[in-house]
């Protein structure tokens, strides 16, 4: 049936090792069996919203949906593949071709559920089992509960703050291109102490994008790799190959100035491309949010522990631009999150600001104090900053996204 | 795990299975639970008498109930150790040593000590001739005590050797030259190993599992005790939730990251796979024979992020994974003993089991056919200091030929597994040559030193 089937949603698939890009449509999530079907009793009888997902049950021949009418909100299906295909699950508007949230990849006998907020209105439910043709279809009817549903121009916030995000990444990759050359040039030239005052401050045009730089797995590793990341027999390239030059630890035979060139001029080709690709990447809103959350994980992760930059002790540099990245991806969601959660967004608000408060105290001129100068007391403050902030970050794109 | 309605009491299946519970009355020690008993039976003069050492050890063996019985003994002799293929206990004490003298004929009785010792603790019995209150008042316990009262708890005790005990400094170590196993290799750097001196390596190891982890640490600590001025713990690791199952009779345990862990884990009613796989054979030159019939354990401190992995999606997880939470199923469907489908693809031609997955890149299919038989604990050594659990996994396979079995798998891992990219970093490594079992009258490591 040509021109019949459904209409896929097309979001871009970064080829990648990196888990960043991972699309996600709708908040599908496989549930342990035996909590489907569970119903909160204690609930008042008239809060129906809350009265357990609509259980969908999707064999080769039939789309059982237990209710054909729901109260608008949120809403939860549980849809459990009882075939043997694949299948997958859509909730369609009124016009049978927009998609409202859909579950894909069902394996038989697995349960998924999908979780979406719906305006009152008139939809369409759809199984397509082996992912082929039109779907097993049914109508399906949302009415107004009443609760105030999300202002119609959301999705134009949305798609604001992914073009403002883009627009960012572009100007980061371009000032990345930039400061790599002269830092290059000054590494190649042999002149260390240029290089070494170069060398943070560039990077951190890399680390706030860090995301969707390191979407790119085989640019990721060139650019990026610390010796411990390496495998045996793999050559050593990027700014940590120069890092442990330019601040040589103890015993450290220095690299010769061909090496040197030939580092430099690797750093620079690599980033270029980089430059290249970025710039048809195309981004959406849960990669704003999983790229915020990922961001301020990389500082737990390895920032605070200085683990990064285990000769130069800069670690505060990439410090400070992964929570800029995060920050500028959650501003830019901001306003479409403040319909969906705006105590999320206020919390978010003031978590970013404490933590920031409190990066602001190891500044030293234009960048920041040694990792190694810093107290315990002053690592634990900050790392409790960081969990503090990356808990309700977690919550972010799933709040845009449903 | 209580109220699992897997976890009940399997048949006790010794490893290799040869070897009767005996109870000699040559055996010294004293029942842990036999004094308690005799000191309500007997009353004050019993014990008195004890205290002082009046009553012979076979006499203390009739009196009390008899050790080396019942199903909280997994038998310590026979065709192969304890603690590889017996069913996965809960509790896990492993302690690496370095042996701190050159001395071969001590290092020699020192294992025949150990074996002593190990053979009293597993059956439940005290350490030592006077054990922990039947020495002189004037002397320090030969027991340390703790154990008092506790039933044997399935303790296995299970030895290896490392590389150090073989060589040091590149010179031969103990009159052993040519007699360490080619599959005794050093492990290579795998990538993004941020491994600890201090947790790693070791010229023996004692693992020491337990569904009673004062049982457990009980056997270490005295181990420990009996061979200061010799050995010298190296570093040593609790572990408290068993993450495989080594036994069909076992449910599949949760690792911290929540997911079922080993459920394609080989059992140990698996005996032609073990062949295959677990058991090392006599090897290619003649020195190396003595490791017939043992095998090599590979021991892994796993650091989980576990924080981090808290904040990621569910859809996320499972994609990490491969599996499902709940169930454990495989994403390519069915339940959770359904062998997974890595040919299925789902939408736009993507498998539906990632690429990258942990099963995947873990799976027999993807590594040449290889398996291997893992006893994992949980671990959590309290916290960081930046509010962070120290927690983890604490890997411990045994396998075959780790030059086959461990290396390239892990080497694969390392590489590409998503989850060992963000979400894991290993602090710890050992490996180590496990002979043969033990017979009767014989001890640890005996065709190493023949
Ligand atoms: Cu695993």
């Amino acid at each position: 049936m040509p021109g019949t089937t459904l209409p896929k949603i097309t979001l871009p698939k970064i080829a990648s090792r990196s888990r960043k890009s991972l699309a996600i449509v709708a908040a599908a999530a496989a549930v342990p069996m035996v909590l489907t079907g569970c119903t909160d009793n204690t609930k008042s009888p008239g809060a129906s919203a809350s009265a357990g997902p609509i259980q969908v049950t999707s064999t080769k021949t039939e789309c059982k949906v237990s209710t054909g009418s729901v109260p608008s909100g949120n809403l939860s299906f549980a849809v459990k593949n009882e075939g043997t295909e694949i299948t997958e699950f859509y909730l369609l508007a009124e016009d049978g071709l927009r998609i409202v949230g859909e579950v894909e990849n069902i394996g038989p006998g697995l349960t998924r559920n999908l979780v979406i907020t719906a305006p009152a209105g008139k939809y369409t439910t759809a199984c397509k089992p082996g992912m082929q043709g039109d779907g097993i279809r049914a109508a399906f009817e949302v009415t107004d509960s009443g609760n105030k549903t999300v202002d119609a121009d959301f999705q134009k916030l949305v798609d604001t703050g992914v073009q403002q995000y883009t627009a960012y990444v572009k100007d980061q990759t371009e000032q990345l291109v930039t400061g790599t050359k002269a830092f290059a040039d000054a590494y190649a030239a042999g002149d260390a102490s240029k290089a070494r005052e170069l060398y943070a401050a560039t990077r951190m045009h890399w680390e706030r994008i860090e995301p969707v730089a390191e979407s790119f797995g085989d640019l990721d590793p060139k650019l990026d790799a610390r010796e411990a990341d390496l495998e045996p027999g793999q050559e050593w390239t990027g700014w940590h190959r120069a890092e442990k030059d330019l601040f040589p630890p103890a015993g450290y035979t220095a690299l010769t100035a061909t090496e040197r060139a030939k580092i430099a001029t690797q750093l620079v080709a690599d980033t270029e491309e980089l430059g290249k690709r970025t710039r048809t990447v195309v981004l959406s809103a849960d990669k704003l949010g999983n790229g915020a959350k990922e961001l301020l994980d990389e500082v737990a992760r390895g920032k605070v522990t200085g683990e990064e930059e285990i000769w130069s002790h800069t670690d505060l540099w990439d410090f400070q631009a992964n929570v800029d990245g995060a920050r500028i991806a959650f501003e830019n969601l901001k306003p479409a999150l403040a319909q969906k959660d705006a105590a999320l967004a206020t919390s978010l608000d003031e978590k970013f600001a404490a933590l920031q408060a409190e990066l602001k105290k190891h500044a030293k001129g234009d960048g920041f104090a040694y990792y190694t100068e810093l107290s315990p007391a002053e690592v634990q403050q900050l790392a409790a900053l960081v969990d503090a902030l990356g808990e309700p970050l977690s919550k972010l794109t799933s709040a845009v996204v449903l | 795990m209580s109220g699992c309605p897997f976890n009940h009491e399997p048949a006790e299946a010794p490893d290799g299975g040869t070897q009767p519970a005996a109870v000699g009355p040559h055996r010294r020690g004293v029942s842990r639970r036999g004094l308690f008993s005799l000191a309500g039976v007997g009353g004050v003069g019993a014990v008195a008498g004890l205290a002082a050492g009046y009553l012979s050890h076979d006499a203390v063996a009739a009196v009390a109930a008899p050790a080396g019985s019942g199903s909280n003994v997994v038998p310590f002799y026979g065709e192969r150790q304890a603690g590889i293929i017996t069913p996965t206990q809960d509790r896990l004490h492993m302690a690496a040593f370095d042996v701190t003298i050159e001395d071969r004929a001590a290092v020699i009785q020192l294992l025949k000590d150990w074996t002593a010792a190990a053979e009293a603790m597993t059956t439940g019995r005290t350490t030592g001739a006077t054990g922990a209150v039947d020495g002189s008042y004037d002397a320090p316990p030969e027991d340390t005590g703790e154990a008092l009262d506790l039933a044997a708890g399935k303790l296995t005790l299970t030895f290896g050797f490392g590389p150090g005990l073989f060589e040091k400094d590149l010179k031969p170590r103990f009159g052993l030259e040519g007699r360490r196993p080619g599959a005794l290799i050093d492990l290579p750097h795998f990538p993004g190993d941020a491994l600890q001196p201090e947790r790693t390596g070791g010229d023996i190891v004692v693992q020491a599992c337990a569904d009673d982890p004062q049982v457990a640490v009980h056997a270490i600590r005295n181990l420990a005790r009996i061979g200061f001025g010799k050995v010298r713990v190296r570093w040593s690791q609790l572990g408290f939730g068993r993450t495989s199952s080594t036994s069909r009779a076992q449910a599949t345990a949760r690792n911290l990251f929540g997911f079922k862990d080993g459920t394609a884990n080989l059992k140990s009613e698996d005996a032609a796979p073990l062949d295959e796989h677990v058991w090392a054979t006599a090897g290619t030159h003649p020195g190396e024979a003595w490791m017939a019939g043992g095998s090599y354990l590979v021991s892994r401190r796993i650091r989980m992020h576990i924080e981090i992995w808290d904040r990621t999606s569910l859809r996320e997880q499972e994609g990490l994974i491969g599996r499902t939470k709940g169930v454990g199923a495989p994403l390519s469907g069915g339940e959770e003993f359904t062998a997974p489908d890595f040919a299925i693809k789902g939408r736009d031609g993507e498998p539906l089991i990632p690429i990258d997955s942990h099963v995947r890149l873990a799976h027999a299919d993807q590594n040449n056919g290889v398996k291997m038989l893992r006893r994992g604990y949980n671990y959590t050594d309290g916290s960081d200091g930046l509010g962070h659990l120290d927690a983890g996994l604490f890997f411990i396979a045994f396998v075959k030929d780790p030059r086959t079995h461990y290396v390239p798998m892990q080497m694969a891992m390392a590489k590409s597994d998503k989850l060992a990219l963000e979400y894991l970093k290993h602090t710890g490594s050992g490996l180590f040559a496990v002979p043969p079992g033990i017979k009767a009258g014989g001890f640890i490591g005996e065709g190493l030193f023949a």
